[in-house]
């Protein structure tokens, strides 16, 4: 198919694969961001076509996964009130709160529906004027635009039966926390090529200069994933930290301009929790006062709600890049995508799930680890 | 408690502390589903036939050799591209007879009924069931009807059983895969699932996506009546491919090695799963099958295949390794090997 079959060519990306081979020198460790490319490496098997001095470390990118276990719970809690409609995509609908999950919450006669759009919940909203409407907004700043549009027609609209229930996290925050912690390993990023779409990468220059770190803002496609690697090693091998992009066919610097007004206009940035990791300062979305009354927390009397996080799980390790899914004595034992202990293992962008789903048992005749030839 | 109360009382084996309730997952086709037929329904109901794990009961009665089968219809929308709930319940049905090889003879019918369906639209459910099984030649014989107050159902959900003639001396059925066997897989993948997703989500791509809902018993017979000796064969339904290459894995006790290159599908299943977030290789297909045949024998049922109008798009997938570990792997496109696993419940929409 156009526009992605050229990304999943064997022999260009076997390759970049052998260039690759050829500029590594010494040991580097590289995370990538986003969940969505943590997942195309282990389908496609991408770290197997990399010379064994490079690490891929898997980033913080997956917004169900750092959503914070007191909202999967806030969740619950309004979703399970009478004449609620509680909305959410898809995958956050298994990951486990403090007690139970939200189909556990729907198998019990709550009214909870998968939408693709936050407007498809205004939708409902203005088609059930005697129901609450409520969407789990959550999400980095690719989902925010829309987001911040369903709440602002609702509130031209005048749409009252509608709110979201706000855990929108920011990227270069998080990438800033890692950088920034002791033991920090991280020596490159693959930033998330869909969060750079909407915001540009102007954000990344002071990361780079100040820690030292080349930034290069990277596609999905296992050639994209590839070339972003190689534009990576090719800085630490030269000794440059730059920001450079490998998906320009969808990022440019500036970004969506439109987009980023829409969410300045309808969201202001503060301090948020993710889950497994802890408070980043300036990590996160809320509501502007002038929108507050759209926030499900507030209208549903659940803002000062607390939960404790659980600690048997450690995907905050995972998802600052310090452990590996593997490594969990947990991983495959009591903790399966069945039975999760922790987001990571739920969410298809978690990377134990994509370890889980893809690499349980290292398949026999996989790739081996040294330079594949050229092929035509 | 009395002994007699206690059996009648046993423990649930499911950890309930965990499901106290049924999730819509315990239907999705994947591994929790799995988890439930065997420790709740075949662990209770046992008995050889039902444990055999097959898509119908293969039983001896009266000097016969039948085939007995029976499977429930509740998709929504009643209608969608190419199909409807009625169609779907008379081929879903007869292929369950089919993956035993049987020439299936008879269907019954179940409706529950909705108050309030219009009876136009049972009328026009009704008319494509007859014409679905006058085409297959299968007759519908018996049949029930309840009606169920407004809200307590779907418009109208369809129970049809089936019974079929088994006329070959083949043991067809996962434990007799062998190391070598060939995978033959019927045709394109993915396009019942998208095809009821799209109607169901309002979705609207550039080209529309047809189920491939088909009676698959006539392929089969040819096969058979041409005395290819196959070994098994499992038709494609909730769960797609994946799960039904991994059920016949884990029950044969064998890795099987797939080619994901030589696995079919559609430029515009394709796209419409990568927009939505699925893998088509767990999508649901009604009208496709996977035949598993001694490596000497696969080129013939390839060609006999290729010649039927429901097997021209038949490709050899993969082959039955030496392992007994009961995995499935995929060597994809860039030549990296994988695992090909089971959906632990249903495919999710992802976030973005």
């Amino acid at each position: 198919m156009k526009y992605l079959d050229e990304y999943r060519d064997a022999g260009s990306a076997h390759a970049f694969s052998r260039a690759i081979h050829n500029i590594t020198t010494r040991d580097w460790t590289l995370m990538e961001v986003c969940g969505g490319q943590t997942h195309a490496i282990a389908k496609f098997g991408i770290d197997t076509l990399l010379p064994k001095a490079v690490r891929l470390v898997h980033g913080p990118g997956c917004p169900v996964c750092v959503t914070p276990v007191e909202l999967i719970d806030k969740a619950g809690e309004i979703a399970a009130r009478d004449g609620v409609i509680f909305c959410s995509f898809g995958d956050m609908l298994r990951v486990p709160g403090s007690k139970v999950d939200l189909l556990s919450v729907k198998a019990r006669g709550a009214d909870v529906r998968i939408v693709y759009s936050p407007l498809d919940a205004l939708e409902m909203a203005r088609q059930h004027p005697d129901r609450e409407v409520v969407f789990f907004a959550v999400g980095f700043e690719t989902t925010a635009p829309v987001n911040a549009m369903a709440v602002y027609q609702a509130h031209a609209d005048d749409v009252r039966n509608f709110s979201i229930l706000v855990s929108h996290v920011l990227v270069p925050p998080a990438m800033e926390a890692i950088l920034s912690a002791p033991g920090n390993r991280v020596q490159g990023f693959l930033a998330a090529g869909h969060v750079c779409t909407v915001m540009g990468f102007d954000e990344y220059f002071p990361l780079a200069e100040q820690y030292g770190v080349p930034i290069v803002v990277t596609g999905f496609e296992p050639l994209d994933i590839l070339q972003g690697i190689f534009m990576c090693i090719r800085q630490l091998e030269e000794g440059r930290a730059e920001v450079e992009n490998q998906y320009t066919r969808s990022v440019s610097q500036a970004g969506n301009t439109h987009a980023q007004r829409v969410i300045r206009e309808v969201f202001e940035v503060r301090d948020r929790t993710w889950r497994g990791i802890g408070e980043i300062p300036r990590s996160g979305f809320r509501l502007r006062e002038r929108f507050r009354e759209y926030d499900a927390e507030t209208r549903f009397g659940l803002a000062d709600h607390r939960v404790e996080e659980p600690t048997e799980c450690m995907s905050g390790l995972i998802l600052q890049g310090l452990k590996k899914p593997v490594e969990c004595p947990a991983f495959g034992g009591p903790c399966t995508p069945e039975s999760p202990l922790g987001a990571t293992m739920v969410s298809s962008e978690g990377a134990c799930a994509a370890y889980y789903r893809y690499r349980r048992v290292q398949a026999k005749d996989a790739v081996p680890d040294q330079p594949l030839p050229l092929s035509t | 408690m009395t002994a007699s109360q206690e059996a009648l009382a046993p423990s649930c084996p499911l950890p309930i502390t965990k499901y106290p309730h049924v999730l819509m997952a315990h239907g999705g086709g994947g591994r929790l589903m799995n988890q439930l037929i065997d420790k709740v329904f075949i662990s209770t109901f046992a008995n050889p036939a039902l444990s055999a794990r097959h898509d119908s009961a293969d039983l001896e009665a009266g000097g016969a050799h039948l085939a007995f089968t029976t499977d429930s219809y509740v998709v929504h929308p009643l209608f969608f591209p190419g199909g409807d709930i009625g169609r779907l319940a008379v081929h879903g049905t007869i292929n369950d007879l089919a993956m035993s090889g049987a020439r299936p003879l008879f269907l019954s019918a179940g409706f529950i009924i909705e108050e309030g369906l219009k009876m136009e639209t049972l009328w026009r459910i009704v008319q494509s069931m007859a014409k679905a099984a006058r085409e297959a030649n299968v007759q519908i014989v018996t049949g029930d009807t309840k009606v169920v107050d407004r809200g307590k159902g779907d418009g109208v959900y369809i129970n049809t059983a089936g019974v079929g003639v088994i006329e070959h001396q083949l043991n067809l059925a996962p434990q007799s895969v062998a190391p070598g066997d060939v995978v033959l897989l019927s045709g394109d993948i993915g396009r019942h699932g998208m095809a009821v997703m799209s109607e169901r989500e309002g979705l609207t791509f550039e080209t529309s996506i047809e189920t491939d809902s088909a009676a698959l018993a006539d392929p089969v017979l040819r096969l058979l009546n041409a005395g290819v000796k196959i070994h098994c064969l499992r038709d494609l339904t909730r769960g797609g491919l994946a799960s039904a290459l991994n059920e016949i894995a884990e029950t044969a006790h064998l890795d099987i090695a797939i080619d994901e290159r030589a696995v079919p599908v559609l430029p515009e299943v394709m796209g419409a799963c990568e927009i939505i977030g699925l893998d088509p290789l767990y999508v649901a297909n009604e009208g496709r099958f996977i035949a598993f045949v001694p490596p000497e024998e696969s080129e013939r049922a390839l060609e006999i295949m290729r010649g039927h109008s429901l097997g021209v798009g038949c490709t050899r997938i993969g082959t039955v390794g030496e392992h007994g570990r009961g995995i499935v792997t995929l060597k994809n496109l860039l030549g990296t090997t994988r695992i090909l696993d089971l959906m632990s419940g249903e495919q999710l929409p992802r976030i973005c």
